[in-house]
């Protein structure tokens, strides 16, 4: 026996939602109502399809334009990492760290993250349950402010329409950033915490 | 049943804890991983509805007021909230502008009327509402995806990219928009999922 008994262990199912148990023949819970996910490995093929669908927009999204800008006739065309490169052009340090992070550091990490936790749940070497559900709380956190440069370039392209001085447009990069952003937060959700918790007590039964 | 409607299992690591009814300021956390699972607030059903009502009405402000303008060298051009999610509403980025429409107006106005179908009746010790359990569940299904606060950092990183080519001035809906994302967050604090649960079981 382990320290904590779980419900999986006693025979019934917990619901994610609102805590309450059902028995382990219910499909909905008894209290909310809500679809009860027993506690499986075969959440995580859910996991990593969405972490690869995330993968495969997110190369697209920083090869291709994200912002078209035509001033005076000049067309230029910038990515996401150039966009970075023209702030920091400007000195506008703050800012550049900002999409930076947003949009570079967060997602990399995030897929990082994810695969990590999920492979750590198959595996034998398991550094704890409270780092990994800690750095879990993370990705679930901060996965949404990955947006924040496609509202940038939302925001851009409709407010510079000042005809032939300067224009805004938005490029192809936005859509596949957007999708990227939105798998990878799919992917986080579903990812069943419990199997932390899960896999390390095998160890020890 | 009545031993199992007693028992909760913690949604993060599935132990099993006896749940017993807790005083005003107690909080109950899960032995195993820390995770907050009870915490009664019995005063703030009507609060979430007063701030939800207040949201709509700035909501609707900000959609239909003027947001931003840039003025350079004479001319000028200005946007509404609508004219942002627009902004990809040509050729193959036009599911785009349908999503950003959703994640920065639609999803949290059809959030806040949720929660007041959902708490209205609560709050007067009255039974929930036919497929109140339905309706709450899409709340919470649906709150990651409303990106808020999210926009208005963008907005603060569109105006430094703007300010060197051209003056920029804020409309009403800017400001709507801003106190919006404050009653946003105050809502949160509010509000506690694991009470709304137990009074719609009931």
């Amino acid at each position: 026996m382990t320290q904590f008994p779980t419900a999986t262990d006693a025979g019934l199912t917990g619901c994610i939602r609102c805590c309450a148990v059902s028995s382990a023949t219910d499909t909905h819970c008894t209290r909310c109502g809500a679809v009860l996910h027993p506690v499986s490995a075969n959440s995580l093929q859910r996991v990593w399809a969405w972490w690869a669908a995330g993968l495969i927009c997110y190369l697209p999204a920083n090869l291709s334009p994200m912002l078209k800008t035509r001033t005076l006739g000049e067309t230029q065309e910038n990515t996401i990492l150039g966009g970075v490169f023209e702030l920091v052009g400007h000195h506008n340090y703050g800012v550049a760290l900002i999409v930076f992070v947003a949009s570079i550091v967060i997602p990399v990490a995030k897929f990082l993250a994810i695969a990590y936790l999920a492979l750590a749940v198959g595996g034998p070497e398991r550094a704890g349950g409270h780092r990994h559900l800690h750095l879990y709380e993370a990705v679930e956190f901060i996965g949404r402010w990955s947006m924040i440069d496609v509202f940038v370039v939302a925001i851009l392209s409709s407010l510079v329409q000042l005809g032939f001085a300067a224009s805004i447009h938005p490029g192809p990069a936005a859509v596949s950033f957007a999708l990227s952003v939105a798998f990878t937060m799919l992917s986080a959700q579903s990812f069943d915490a419990r199997l932390i918790w899960r896999g390390s007590e095998q160890d020890t039964v | 049943m009545s031993p199992l409607s007693e028992l909760i299992a913690c949604p993060k690591c599935d132990a099993l804890h006896r749940a017993r009814a807790l005083a005003e300021n107690e909080r109950a956390r899960c032995a195993r991983c820390g995770t907050l699972l009870i915490e009664p607030r019995e005063v703030s059903f009507l609060h979430v509805i007063a701030l939800s009502l207040t949201a709509i009405i700035l909501m609707v402000g900000a959609v239909f007021f003027p947001f931003l303008q840039i003025s350079a060298q004479g001319l000028s051009h200005g946007s509404s909230i609508f004219g942002v999610a627009m902004a990809f509403s040509d050729g193959f980025l036009a599911p785009l502008a349908l999503a950003v429409m959703l994640m920065i107006v639609a999803l949290p106005l059809l959030r806040f009327c949720a929660l007041i179908y959902v708490l209205w009746p609560l709050s007067k010790g009255a039974p929930p509402w036919p497929r109140a359990a339905e309706v709450f569940h899409a709340v919470e299904v649906m709150s990651p995806w409303m990106m808020a606060e999210v926009f208005i950092i963008g907005v603060a990183v569109a105006l430094v990219k703007v300010a060197g080519l051209a003056s920029v001035s804020f409309g009403p809906a800017f400001w709507a928009f801003c106190l919006l994302v404050m009653i946003m967050g105050l809502k949160n604090a509010f509000m506690s999922k694991g009470v709304i649960w137990r009074a719609l079981g009931q």
